[in-house]
């Protein structure tokens, strides 16, 4: 059978078609044209032009994030590729597969500081998993394979593909020949934990009198949640859950502590405090979780199960480290528990049950604040993530901005399935909301799609307000109207004398309904306590319509609980006025 | 703490500087850095030496296998192995005993009326102690490879 000849930008196409990619997100520009054109020449793929470069690559995150599936951004070269970083650093720090193809100059004009050309793979280099540039059309359909790989496997990230156009020019034919399969001789991530390292982490398990779960985005990534849970039933142990990693184990359920860190809640920071064993699957002991290292949990044995061998003792010395999927680590340890299961003892955990008991008794975060008419006359953020919890009975995708209100949405909103909760933990991205949210509802086109955001966050993407509307996103945007770039000021409030430097524009904020409807959607404003709930029906009432629902909460309200910086994970403020050291 | 480490990556342009720039965005030194290619054309082997603890080491082995272009990393500080560095100084013939360069087991690798090139070998320690004894004859130019290494048993850094 004689192979067909094509263009390298049709074997791109082609090559993404292969690898089941059906929707991409980008910006054209000259050194993308030729691309530009393949696209138009085909039809199983869905090009969605966005706003800004960043737009497209949150948005690939988005969509990665809630589908499991990776996301794809395709850019120009120059300023159109200088965009995408941010989103790359946000997709790298929280390990997502993103694969972003950049136009770049003629092969010939790269170095000579020609229009439009900027060192791609030298800008992205410190924020991506690999990155290729394309030395021939020829390599195209194996760099995209390969590329794809890498991006999806072991410890999930973003690749970047530099391409110069003379690569894809229409006028060059080559044979196109999907590769089947790959093998990179420098990369074979491990799968299954090591047998022994799984028996000495089941010792642990079944002497543990005081232990907590505490998992990460890996398990989310690696769709181990029913493992995890299923582990977490078995052992009767309580679980905790990173920012990153809630929705891994049903937020509803009686064992489930909340989130633990920085702004974890009271019972998650005090058990990990205070516990005689962590078990930690893919999360990484970072310094929002463990506040200051040296004081971190003193007592408790470590079990660590990660796919990136360079996280096991990077911050925390680890009894027990095992490299391995989430899945198939918890699974062997699961297998190995069937074998020993006379030796689990529920009842020995039972003080520890109670005293976690009690302390989320003491200081637990108060999930029924949406009746009280707020004393001080606005509406508290906290209720607004109530009254969305409410509305939408748990189910919707919740994306987020950063700042108070990515907290409150965290701690206030029960995530029982994974994928549901959508942030940028990791770098803390300003403006990832709402195009991630819109690579979500793209991905699940049937679902409530949410973005809590802020007055802030909002502006920092809000130029994708176009992009929903040419492709009808019936997105809900959340906004937590405090003023103010509210988490900068909490600081600026604790630690700064209330100094509020350049943290406020209360009288140059934008009338967002006018906004939204400008950009032919529907805005909502809320001012009072009374008006909260039925506005928030209205919003998911009106199916197909983008709503931007534009809420005045507190501006003088606070995170908390908060960790005391320098101290152990058991130092919380837990208001204005308390603090537990 | 100073270590030597090893490692074969892809002969391919960018690797070398995914190496180099993982030390820098991580916050580890360099202290010397030699690259060439191997007898496998498709692989180049560099020797590098830094400073840090044992978890330092730890994570830089760690962190360079992790990058997609690195091969294989060996530690060579963690069993025995032979290190070499060479080392070569100019002088002016009138400040320099051929004596002393004799006794430091240096060769003359170059002369001419004017000036000497001289050549030596040994550990990065050895080579310390050299420069300090040739101090007093002033040397005009001092040039150092860096560290390079083999293990001295039947591990090899091969694929
Ligand atoms: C791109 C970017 N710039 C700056 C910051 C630092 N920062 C973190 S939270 C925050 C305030 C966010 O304000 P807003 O979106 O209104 O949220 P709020 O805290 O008021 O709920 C800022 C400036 C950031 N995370 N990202
Ligand atoms: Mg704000």
């Amino acid at each position: 059978m004689s192979k067909e000849q094509i263009s390298g930008a049709d074997a791109l196409m082609r090559s993404l078609h292969e690898e089941g990619v059906d929707i991409v997100f980008g910006y054209p520009g000259g050194a993308a044209l030729h691309i530009y054109d393949a696209i138009f020449n085909q039809q199983h793929i869905e090009h969605i032009l966005v706003r800004h470069e960043q737009g497209a690559v949150h948005a690939a995150d988005g969509y990665a994030r809630s589908s499991g599936k990776p996301g794809v951004a395709i850019v120009t070269s120059g300023p159109g590729a200088t965009n995408a970083i941010t989103g790359l650093a946000t997709a790298f720090m929280d390990s997502t597969p993103v694969v972003v193809i950049s136009g770049q100059v003629k092969s010939n004009l790269i170095g000579t500081d020609s229009f439009q050309e900027t060192d791609m793979i030298g800008i992205s280099r410190p924020i991506v998993k690999h990155s290729f540039l394309v030395q021939r059309a020829e390599d195209i359909p194996s760099i995209i394979k390969k590329a794809f790989h890498i991006a999806t496997t072991g410890r999930p990230g973003p690749v970047v593909i530099d391409v110069p156009k003379d690569l894809t020019d229409p006028e060059y034919k080559f044979d196109f020949d999907y590769p089947k399969g790959v093998d990179i001789r420098s990369y074979k991530p491990a799968k299954e934990g090591h047998s022994g390292q799984i028996k000495r982490a089941v010792k642990l398990l079944l002497e543990a009198k005081k232990p907590v779960i505490y998992s990460g985005g890996g398990v989310i990534q690696d769709n181990a949640s029913s493992e995890l849970t299923k582990l977490a039933t078995l052992l009767d142990f309580p679980v905790t859950n990173t920012l990153m990693g809630l929705g891994a184990y049903p937020g509803t359920d009686q064992k489930f502590l909340g989130m633990l860190g920085m702004h974890g809640t009271y019972e998650a920071n005090m058990a990990m405090h205070n516990c005689d064993l962590i078990l930690a699957v893919g999360a990484r002991f970072d310094d929002r979780i463990t506040n200051n290292p040296d004081k971190f949990s003193l007592s408790a044995k470590k079990i660590h199960i990660d796919i990136d061998p360079a996280s096991l003792s990077k911050i925390i010395d680890i009894d027990v480290p095992v490299v391995g999927s989430a899945k198939e680590c918890l699974d062997q340890i699961i297998e190995e528990l069937g074998v020993q299961s006379h030796k689990i003892d529920h009842d020995k955990l039972k003080p520890w049950h109670e005293e976690i008991s009690a302390w989320k008794e003491a200081h637990g975060l108060n999930h029924k604040l949406l009746d009280q008419k707020p004393t001080g006359g606005k509406i508290l953020p906290q209720q607004v993530i109530q009254s969305l919890y409410k509305e939408t009975k748990g189910e919707a995708f919740i994306t987020s901005d950063v700042g108070q209100h990515q907290m409150f949405a965290a701690q206030y909103y029960f995530f029982d399935k994974p994928r549901r909760w959508i942030n940028s933990g990791g770098l803390g991205t300003m403006g990832f909301g709402l195009p991630a949210a819109m690579g979500v509802q793209f991905a699940f086109p049937e679902s409530d799609v949410a973005c809590v955001t802020g007055e802030g966050s909002i502006q920092m993407c809000i130029q994708e307000l176009s992009t929903c509307l040419q492709y009808g996103l019936p997105i809900k945007i959340i906004n937590l109207n405090n003023a103010a770039l509210g988490m900068v000021k909490q600081w600026q409030d604790m630690n700064y004398g209330g100094r509020h430097s350049s943290s406020t524009y209360e009288d140059s904020l934008p009338d967002f309904v006018a906004l939204a409807e400008s950009y032919g959607h529907v805005g909502i404003k809320v001012k009072k306590h009374e008006d909260l709930e039925s506005a928030m029906k209205e919003c998911f009432a009106l199916k197909d319509k983008l709503v931007f629902l534009d809420v005045d909460v507190d501006p003088n309200e606070h995170v908390y609980p908060m960790l005391e910086a320098g101290m152990s994970m058991e130092d919380m403020h837990l208001s204005k006025e308390i603090k537990t050291w | 703490m100073k270590r030597t480490v090893a490692l074969l990556m892809e002969n391919q342009p960018g690797a070398l500087s995914r190496v180099v720039g993982l030390f820098s965005q991580r916050g580890y030194n360099i202290e010397s850095l030699i690259v060439a290619a191997t007898e496998d054309s498709s692989l180049s082997r560099l020797t590098m030496t830094t400073t840090g603890d044992q978890k330092v080491i730890e994570q830089i082995t760690k962190q360079l296998n992790k990058l997609i272009d690195v091969v294989k990393v060996l530690d060579l500080g963690e069993s025995d192995y032979v290190e070499r560095e060479l080392l070569l100084v100019k002088f002016l013939h009138e400040s320099v005993n051929k004596e002393v360069i004799k006794e430091l087991n240096g060769e003359i690798v170059f002369e001419n009326n004017e000036l000497l090139n001289i050549q030596f070998v040994g550990t990065s320690k050895e080579l310390d102690q050299v420069l300090k004894d040739l101090e007093s004859s002033n040397p005009l130019e001092i040039v150092r490879t860096g560290a390079s290494g083999i293990s001295s048993n039947l591990k090899t850094l091969t694929i």
